[in-house]
């Protein structure tokens, strides 16, 4: 018995360091893959035409500005709703509802996240892009704008849950402490609880901004996928092509091995290294305010 | 006893597993190519290949036809794999393609099996009931911008496309927007909005009075207005319909193809040949496309 107990252990700990190493194989892999399938790019197609501002692959125009400033625009569109929405709905999970409020809406906050997009992108053609293009006075209600506001309301349960474990975390004490000193609630929550949740919240928001910027289905059917290079302001309430809409609008169709099979995976890669930044950026930011914590605790 | 039962299950999977093997063998050898047709290609055709292959099915119960989409290429590229019976393509075979088909010892032979004609629509709000094809051309290259200067009211135009992966796509492009010169080298103006689906332009055009859209004439719901086109300025505007198409005198229209590897034998000819009767062509005028022949 004592034996089979100690074999068992041996395979367990094993399977969970396997799967743990796994996670850092597959990231490893996959951009492996995408770098062999990418990189041909630049011998294929002319760099010139790579960053030109026309995207028309079937007749071999690889203009990839046009989707990269569309991604950035849509995703930096739905970070502005996601971020405030989702942090104001933590807050007031974690910290101000009453205990039967809470368990209402946390549920709620989780469907909302298990919605599948490509629903959210039908009440977005039905709903939003006509009620948009009325109300805003627009030619057409597909653009990057209805693309943001959709994909804030899928990145906002990411945001909130994640953000309301990290405020949940913060011990009581501190809470407590605060008030003792005759803070209000609202000073509580600003200068206490919140700094103390820094990192976690930081992730939250990181989580929210890598949910948007990969997000496809929603974007494809409502963003209009017009390849316009959006530099201005402006540009978000006109049509905008993301470049997940493009990979998945185009990698069904096209030849293996031909230059735009190459370049549609280059798109891949640059998707990937700029999530990559985002991740990196996010998480130095938070290892250097727990540098600081501990100098001044020490 | 976990040990025990984890060996009993795994003695059960195994005679499970091999008593399946036969079965499954027997299976595959009731889709031996004498009772089997592997139809594949263009989305354009898609329906109507199902529908038929449905209805055949139904009259000849020990016939199995399988049809997939995917593309016109990927029909053609499949038939010369020698993958499919039959290619469906809503354009006719490209020289490379007929040369790569050689080259592995498939011979393409092309048959008319329907006519599809394309529609250009409007919302039913606006006022514009006709155009050129040359104004239509200038208004998808971004030459004209308003629809005043077509004739309707003071608006944007919203031009609504199918992607660039559609056979209808590159139809649409060849024909009305380089109005059938291949030297010509106009593109869709940057703006046009590419729709991955029917069904988004359709819904786009049904609620946008400041939108253009075009497809399938077989697609196209009675709620919104067809535009009527004409060749030349100053010609007769016709609007589509099936006697339009079959008179040649709707400027937007092509022919859909199937094709076979050599000519057609066996059950694909007799599948070929029933296309080509009255029954299956009147499924071709229930799903809006056109009849090859009329009686």
């Amino acid at each position: 018995m004592e034996k089979s107990l100690n074999w068992r252990e041996f395979v367990i700990t094993r399977l969970i360091k396997a799967s743990g190493y796994s996670a850092i194989l597959f990231v490893a892999l996959i951009f492996f893959f995408l770098v062999r399938e990418g990189i041909p790019t630049f011998w294929k197609a002319e760099i010139a035409s790579l960053f030109s501002i026309r995207w028309y692959p079937i007749e071999e125009y690889y203009g990839i500005l046009p989707l990269i400033t569309g991604s950035l625009i849509v995703t930096i569109g739905a970070t502005l709703v996601a971020v405030p929405f989702g942090i104001g709905t933590a807050v007031y999970i974690s910290e101000i509802a009453p205990r039967w409020m809470r368990e209402i809406l946390k549920p709620l906050v989780e469907l909302l996240g298990g919605l599948p997009s490509v629903v959210l992108g039908f009440l977005g053609i039905l709903l939003l892009s006509p009620f948009l293009r009325v109300f805003l006075d627009l030619p057409t209600g597909l653009t990057a704008l209805t693309g943001s506001l959709l994909l804030g309301g899928i990145a906002v349960p990411t945001v909130v849950s994640v953000a309301e474990d990290a405020l949940d975390a913060v011990p009581r004490a501190y809470r407590e402490g605060a008030w003792a000193l005759g803070a209000t609630r609202w000073q509580t929550i600003w200068r206490v609880t919140f700094p103390a949740a820094r990192s976690g919240v930081l992730t939250a928001i990181m989580l929210g901004v890598g949910r948007a910027i990969g997000e496809t289905m929603t974007v494809m059917m409502v963003t209009g996928n017009a390849p316009v290079l959006a530099l201005k302001l402006g540009s978000l309430f006109s049509p905008v092509r993301t470049m997940t809409a493009t990979i998945a609008a185009e990698m069904g169709e096209v030849a293996s091995g031909s230059t735009h099979y190459h370049v549609l995976f280059f798109i891949g890669m640059v998707l990937f290294l700029i999530s990559m930044g985002v991740n990196i950026a996010a998480s130095s930011v938070v290892f250097r305010a727990k540098k600081r914590a501990e100098r001044i605790l020490s | 006893m976990n040990r025990f039962l984890l060996l009993a299950i795994t003695i059960l999977a195994l005679v499970f597993s091999a008593s399946c093997g036969p079965t499954s063998s027997e299976e595959a050898a009731s889709d031996s190519p004498s009772t089997y047709i592997e139809n594949k290609g263009s989305d354009t055709i898609v329906n109507l290949a199902l529908a038929w292959a449905e209805r055949y099915q139904a009259e000849h119960p020990e016939i199995r036809i399988s049809v997939t989409g995917g593309g016109s290429g990927t029909g053609i590229a499949s038939l010369i794999n020698g993958t499919v019976d039959l290619a469906n393509a809503s354009r006719q075979i490209k020289e490379e393609e007929i040369a790569n088909a050689k080259a592995n010892g498939i011979e393409p032979v092309e048959h008319i099996i329907s006519r599809d004609a394309i529609a250009v629509i409007v919302n039913p709000e606006n006022p514009v009931n006709e155009l050129t094809l040359k104004q239509i051309s200038d208004i998808y290259s971004g030459k004209i911008t308003n629809w005043s200067e077509v004739g309707g009211e003071d608006r944007p135009i919203v031009r609504l496309s199918r992607e660039t992966n559609s056979g209808t796509h590159v139809y649409f492009l060849e024909t009305v927007l380089r109005l059938g010169d291949s030297e010509d080298k106009t593109l869709f103006s940057m703006d046009t909005l590419l729709l991955p689906s029917s069904e988004g332009i359709i819904a786009e055009v049904r609620q946008n009075p400041n939108a253009i859209g075009y497809d399938g004439l077989g697609y196209v719901p009675k709620d919104l207005k067809m535009i009527a086109i004409a060749e030349q300025a100053g010609g007769a505007y016709v609007l589509p319909s099936i006697a339009t198409v079959n008179d040649k005198t709707y400027a937007i229209a092509r022919d859909l193809y199937m094709y076979t590897d050599g000519e057609p034998t066996g059950i694909v000819k007799d599948y070929l040949d029933w296309i080509l009767a009255s029954e299956a062509q009147e499924i071709v005028a229930e799903l809006g496309f056109v009849p090859v022949i009329i009686e």
